[in-house]
Protein backbone atom coordinates (compact mmCIF):
# COMPACT_ATOMS: atom_id res chain seq x y z
CA UNK A 1 0.00 0.00 0.00
CA UNK A 2 0.93 3.44 -0.42
CA UNK A 3 2.15 5.70 2.85
CA UNK A 4 2.46 9.22 2.83
CA UNK A 5 6.19 9.60 1.53
CA UNK A 6 4.47 7.72 -1.71
CA UNK A 7 1.53 10.39 -1.99
CA UNK A 8 4.75 12.99 -1.47
CA UNK A 9 6.39 11.93 -4.20
CA UNK A 10 3.73 11.35 -6.55
CA UNK A 11 2.53 14.75 -5.99
CA UNK A 12 5.78 16.43 -6.38
CA UNK A 13 6.43 14.43 -9.67
CA UNK A 14 3.18 15.16 -11.40
CA UNK A 15 3.63 19.27 -10.46
CA UNK A 16 6.73 19.00 -12.24
CA UNK A 17 7.11 15.88 -14.15
CA UNK A 18 10.18 17.78 -16.43
CA UNK A 19 12.25 18.53 -13.21
CA UNK A 20 15.30 16.35 -13.05
CA UNK A 21 15.22 13.56 -10.00
CA UNK A 22 17.81 15.03 -7.60
CA UNK A 23 15.39 18.02 -7.72
CA UNK A 24 12.34 15.94 -7.07
CA UNK A 25 14.13 14.06 -4.39
CA UNK A 26 15.00 17.40 -2.29
CA UNK A 27 12.16 18.87 -2.63
CA UNK A 28 10.55 15.50 -1.27
CA UNK A 29 13.02 15.73 1.40
CA UNK A 30 13.93 11.93 0.42
CA UNK A 31 17.51 10.67 -0.69
CA UNK A 32 18.12 9.84 -4.73
CA UNK A 33 17.94 7.00 -3.90
CA UNK A 34 14.60 6.49 -1.77
CA UNK A 35 12.96 8.41 -4.44
CA UNK A 36 14.14 5.84 -7.52
CA UNK A 37 13.34 2.81 -5.12
CA UNK A 38 9.95 4.18 -4.59
CA UNK A 39 9.09 4.93 -7.56
CA UNK A 40 10.37 1.32 -9.28
CA UNK A 41 7.68 -0.11 -6.91
CA UNK A 42 4.88 2.23 -7.79
CA UNK A 43 5.66 1.62 -11.69
CA UNK A 44 5.98 -2.15 -10.78
CA UNK A 45 2.41 -2.50 -8.84
CA UNK A 46 0.95 -0.53 -11.31
CA UNK A 47 0.10 3.01 -9.52
CA UNK A 48 2.56 4.68 -12.00
CA UNK A 49 1.28 3.56 -14.99
CA UNK A 50 3.78 6.04 -17.22
CA UNK A 51 5.11 9.26 -17.78
CA UNK A 52 3.57 10.14 -20.91
CA UNK A 53 4.11 12.72 -23.56
CA UNK A 54 1.25 14.81 -24.27
CA UNK A 55 1.43 15.73 -28.40
CA UNK A 56 0.92 19.40 -28.85
CA UNK A 57 -1.06 18.71 -32.38
CA UNK A 58 -0.96 22.15 -33.62
CA UNK A 59 3.14 21.84 -33.57
CA UNK A 60 2.33 18.85 -35.94
CA UNK A 61 -0.18 20.64 -38.41
CA UNK A 62 -3.68 19.71 -36.44
CA UNK A 63 -4.81 22.82 -35.82
CA UNK A 64 -8.72 21.95 -35.30
CA UNK A 65 -9.97 19.40 -32.46
CA UNK A 66 -13.33 18.35 -31.91
CA UNK A 67 -15.57 17.15 -28.99
CA UNK A 68 -17.84 14.75 -30.81
CA UNK A 69 -20.47 13.54 -28.13
CA UNK A 70 -22.66 10.43 -29.34
CA UNK A 71 -25.58 8.62 -28.62
CA UNK A 72 -25.63 5.23 -29.11
CA UNK A 73 -28.44 3.15 -30.65
CA UNK A 74 -28.43 0.89 -26.51
CA UNK A 75 -31.35 -1.52 -28.02
CA UNK A 76 -28.62 -3.10 -29.93
CA UNK A 77 -26.23 -5.17 -27.51
CA UNK A 78 -23.06 -4.99 -28.88
CA UNK A 79 -23.34 -1.04 -29.59
CA UNK A 80 -21.10 0.16 -27.62
CA UNK A 81 -18.51 -2.35 -28.28
CA UNK A 82 -18.69 -2.38 -32.07
CA UNK A 83 -18.57 1.26 -31.83
CA UNK A 84 -15.28 1.57 -29.91
CA UNK A 85 -14.11 -0.94 -32.07
CA UNK A 86 -14.79 0.79 -35.71
CA UNK A 87 -13.66 4.23 -33.71
CA UNK A 88 -10.23 2.96 -33.13
CA UNK A 89 -9.80 2.80 -36.95
CA UNK A 90 -9.95 6.11 -37.51
CA UNK A 91 -6.26 7.49 -37.08
CA UNK A 92 -8.03 11.29 -36.37
CA UNK A 93 -9.38 9.88 -33.16
CA UNK A 94 -7.10 10.72 -30.51
CA UNK A 95 -9.59 9.64 -27.34
CA UNK A 96 -12.56 7.49 -27.35
CA UNK A 97 -14.86 7.65 -24.27
CA UNK A 98 -17.93 5.64 -22.26
CA UNK A 99 -19.79 7.16 -19.97
CA UNK A 100 -23.38 7.44 -17.77
CA UNK A 101 -25.50 9.90 -18.66
CA UNK A 102 -27.28 12.02 -21.33
CA UNK A 103 -24.33 11.25 -23.58
CA UNK A 104 -22.83 7.74 -24.11
CA UNK A 105 -19.69 8.37 -25.80
CA UNK A 106 -17.56 11.08 -26.76
CA UNK A 107 -14.82 11.04 -28.93
CA UNK A 108 -11.86 13.92 -29.80
CA UNK A 109 -11.33 13.68 -33.46
CA UNK A 110 -8.24 16.30 -34.43
CA UNK A 111 -7.52 17.56 -38.19
CA UNK A 112 -5.78 19.81 -40.04
CA UNK A 113 -8.51 22.20 -40.76
CA UNK A 114 -11.93 22.46 -41.27
CA UNK A 115 -12.20 21.23 -44.81
CA UNK A 116 -9.85 17.87 -43.20
CA UNK A 117 -12.65 17.49 -40.32
CA UNK A 118 -15.23 17.92 -42.82
CA UNK A 119 -14.16 14.87 -44.79
CA UNK A 120 -13.38 12.60 -42.01
CA UNK A 121 -15.96 13.53 -40.03
CA UNK A 122 -18.39 12.86 -43.98
CA UNK A 123 -16.41 9.44 -44.61
CA UNK A 124 -15.19 7.81 -41.27
CA UNK A 125 -17.14 9.30 -38.24
CA UNK A 126 -20.63 9.05 -39.51
CA UNK A 127 -20.41 5.91 -40.91
CA UNK A 128 -19.80 4.68 -37.37
CA UNK A 129 -21.73 2.09 -36.18
CA UNK A 130 -24.75 2.40 -34.03
CA UNK A 131 -25.07 6.23 -33.80
CA UNK A 132 -28.48 8.31 -33.07
CA UNK A 133 -27.19 11.38 -32.49
CA UNK A 134 -23.45 13.56 -32.56
CA UNK A 135 -23.38 16.97 -31.16
CA UNK A 136 -19.91 18.87 -31.38
CA UNK A 137 -17.75 20.49 -29.27
CA UNK A 138 -15.00 22.80 -30.92
CA UNK A 139 -11.87 23.05 -28.91
CA UNK A 140 -11.19 27.02 -28.39
CA UNK A 141 -8.51 26.94 -25.41
CA UNK A 142 -7.54 24.64 -22.85
CA UNK A 143 -6.68 26.34 -19.60
CA UNK A 144 -5.39 23.23 -17.50
CA UNK A 145 -4.46 20.37 -18.89
CA UNK A 146 -2.19 18.80 -15.91
CA UNK A 147 -4.50 16.01 -14.87
CA UNK A 148 -3.17 16.42 -11.81
CA UNK A 149 -4.87 14.02 -8.82
CA UNK A 150 -5.68 16.09 -5.91
CA UNK A 151 -3.56 13.83 -3.63
CA UNK B 1 5.79 23.34 -39.46
CA UNK B 2 8.49 21.01 -38.48
CA UNK B 3 8.87 18.46 -41.15
CA UNK B 4 8.96 14.94 -39.74
CA UNK B 5 10.48 11.34 -41.54
CA UNK B 6 9.67 8.53 -40.40
CA UNK B 7 11.97 7.66 -37.87
CA UNK B 8 10.98 11.41 -36.18
CA UNK B 9 7.34 9.46 -36.00
CA UNK B 10 8.98 6.39 -34.58
CA UNK B 11 10.56 8.84 -31.52
CA UNK B 12 7.33 10.77 -31.14
CA UNK B 13 5.12 7.54 -30.90
CA UNK B 14 7.65 6.25 -28.12
CA UNK B 15 7.86 9.46 -26.26
CA UNK B 16 4.26 10.14 -26.10
CA UNK B 17 3.67 6.35 -24.41
CA UNK B 18 7.19 6.65 -22.04
CA UNK B 19 8.92 9.92 -22.24
CA UNK B 20 11.56 8.97 -19.35
CA UNK B 21 13.18 6.88 -22.21
CA UNK B 22 17.06 7.98 -22.02
CA UNK B 23 18.24 9.22 -25.99
CA UNK B 24 20.88 6.17 -25.64
CA UNK B 25 17.96 3.31 -25.27
CA UNK B 26 15.35 5.29 -27.72
CA UNK B 27 18.42 5.29 -30.01
CA UNK B 28 19.08 1.41 -29.71
CA UNK B 29 15.48 0.61 -30.61
CA UNK B 30 15.83 2.99 -33.47
CA UNK B 31 18.96 2.15 -34.77
CA UNK B 32 20.38 5.62 -34.23
CA UNK B 33 23.63 6.98 -32.61
CA UNK B 34 22.90 8.22 -28.92
CA UNK B 35 24.08 12.02 -30.07
CA UNK B 36 22.20 11.62 -33.29
CA UNK B 37 18.56 10.44 -31.67
CA UNK B 38 19.48 13.06 -28.59
CA UNK B 39 19.99 15.78 -31.55
CA UNK B 40 16.52 14.79 -32.99
CA UNK B 41 14.96 14.77 -29.98
CA UNK B 42 15.98 17.92 -29.04
CA UNK B 43 14.90 18.93 -32.60
CA UNK B 44 11.40 17.81 -31.79
CA UNK B 45 11.28 19.60 -28.43
CA UNK B 46 12.50 22.85 -29.82
CA UNK B 47 9.88 22.90 -32.18
CA UNK B 48 6.83 22.38 -29.82
CA UNK B 49 5.74 18.75 -30.60
CA UNK B 50 5.33 17.92 -26.75
CA UNK B 51 3.07 20.20 -24.53
CA UNK B 52 4.48 18.61 -21.49
CA UNK B 53 4.12 15.43 -19.63
CA UNK B 54 1.48 13.74 -17.49
CA UNK B 55 2.29 10.97 -15.32
CA UNK B 56 -0.66 7.89 -16.03
CA UNK B 57 -1.85 7.04 -12.52
CA UNK B 58 -3.98 4.58 -11.59
CA UNK B 59 -6.76 7.14 -10.06
CA UNK B 60 -8.37 4.03 -8.74
CA UNK B 61 -5.76 2.86 -6.50
CA UNK B 62 -4.97 6.30 -5.34
CA UNK B 63 -8.62 6.21 -4.16
CA UNK B 64 -10.43 8.12 -6.37
CA UNK B 65 -13.11 6.05 -8.05
CA UNK B 66 -14.99 8.67 -9.54
CA UNK B 67 -14.47 10.97 -12.64
CA UNK B 68 -17.13 12.99 -13.98
CA UNK B 69 -17.02 15.36 -16.93
CA UNK B 70 -19.15 18.54 -16.74
CA UNK B 71 -20.76 20.56 -19.41
CA UNK B 72 -20.74 24.51 -18.12
CA UNK B 73 -22.65 26.79 -19.46
CA UNK B 74 -22.28 30.37 -18.56
CA UNK B 75 -25.47 32.05 -16.72
CA UNK B 76 -24.38 35.86 -17.73
CA UNK B 77 -22.13 36.29 -20.30
CA UNK B 78 -21.13 39.66 -20.23
CA UNK B 79 -21.56 40.50 -16.24
CA UNK B 80 -19.45 38.12 -15.84
CA UNK B 81 -15.78 38.30 -16.48
CA UNK B 82 -14.25 34.92 -18.44
CA UNK B 83 -11.07 35.80 -16.86
CA UNK B 84 -12.49 35.67 -13.20
CA UNK B 85 -14.75 32.43 -13.71
CA UNK B 86 -11.12 30.52 -15.63
CA UNK B 87 -9.17 31.70 -12.67
CA UNK B 88 -11.67 30.34 -9.94
CA UNK B 89 -12.19 27.38 -11.47
CA UNK B 90 -8.51 26.63 -12.47
CA UNK B 91 -7.92 26.78 -9.03
CA UNK B 92 -10.37 23.70 -8.33
CA UNK B 93 -7.80 21.04 -7.01
CA UNK B 94 -10.39 18.41 -7.96
CA UNK B 95 -10.73 19.39 -11.33
CA UNK B 96 -7.93 18.42 -13.55
CA UNK B 97 -8.99 19.95 -16.89
CA UNK B 98 -10.84 22.79 -18.62
CA UNK B 99 -11.01 23.58 -22.03
CA UNK B 100 -12.83 26.19 -23.28
CA UNK B 101 -15.36 24.89 -26.08
CA UNK B 102 -17.80 26.61 -28.69
CA UNK B 103 -21.41 24.62 -28.96
CA UNK B 104 -23.90 23.54 -26.51
CA UNK B 105 -21.50 24.83 -23.43
CA UNK B 106 -18.89 27.03 -22.80
CA UNK B 107 -16.65 24.96 -20.96
CA UNK B 108 -16.14 21.14 -20.45
CA UNK B 109 -14.49 20.44 -16.92
CA UNK B 110 -13.20 16.84 -15.85
CA UNK B 111 -13.44 16.45 -12.03
CA UNK B 112 -11.96 13.19 -9.89
CA UNK B 113 -13.62 12.69 -6.50
CA UNK B 114 -13.31 9.74 -4.27
CA UNK B 115 -17.03 8.43 -5.00
CA UNK B 116 -20.51 10.22 -6.01
CA UNK B 117 -20.78 11.79 -2.61
CA UNK B 118 -17.43 13.36 -2.66
CA UNK B 119 -18.31 14.43 -5.85
CA UNK B 120 -21.65 16.25 -4.84
CA UNK B 121 -19.63 17.74 -1.96
CA UNK B 122 -17.05 19.01 -5.16
CA UNK B 123 -20.22 19.83 -7.22
CA UNK B 124 -22.34 21.91 -4.73
CA UNK B 125 -19.43 23.66 -2.44
CA UNK B 126 -16.95 24.17 -5.34
CA UNK B 127 -18.43 24.27 -8.62
CA UNK B 128 -21.91 25.84 -8.12
CA UNK B 129 -20.58 28.51 -6.63
CA UNK B 130 -18.19 29.97 -9.01
CA UNK B 131 -19.12 33.24 -10.84
CA UNK B 132 -21.63 33.00 -13.55
CA UNK B 133 -22.11 29.26 -13.59
CA UNK B 134 -25.46 28.36 -15.57
CA UNK B 135 -26.72 25.17 -16.62
CA UNK B 136 -24.63 22.08 -16.02
CA UNK B 137 -24.54 18.74 -17.53
CA UNK B 138 -22.64 15.53 -15.78
CA UNK B 139 -21.47 12.62 -17.38
CA UNK B 140 -19.94 9.79 -15.13
CA UNK B 141 -16.96 8.59 -17.10
CA UNK B 142 -16.83 4.50 -17.61
CA UNK B 143 -14.08 3.60 -19.71
CA UNK B 144 -11.47 6.08 -21.45
CA UNK B 145 -8.99 5.19 -24.21
CA UNK B 146 -6.09 7.32 -25.94
CA UNK B 147 -5.08 6.37 -28.71
CA UNK B 148 -1.80 6.93 -30.50
CA UNK B 149 -3.03 9.54 -33.03
CA UNK B 150 -2.23 10.12 -36.96
CA UNK B 151 1.45 10.21 -36.26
Amino acid sequence: MLDDTDRRILRQYQATPEAPAAELAERCGVTATTLARRLDRMRNTGVLRGVRGMIHWPALGYTVEVSLRITLDKSRPQAFEEFAEAARQVPEVIEIQTFLGQVDARLSVIARDMAHYQQVYRGQILTLPHITDIDALMHVARLKTDESLPL
Amino acid sequence: MIDLDETDRALIRALALDATQSAGALGRELGLSQPACWRRIKRLREAGVFRGLRLDLDREALGFGVTVFLGVKLATKGRVSLQDFERAVSAIPEVQTVEHVLGMYDYRLRVVARDISDFERVLRRRIMTLPGVGNLDANVLLSEERLPGPI
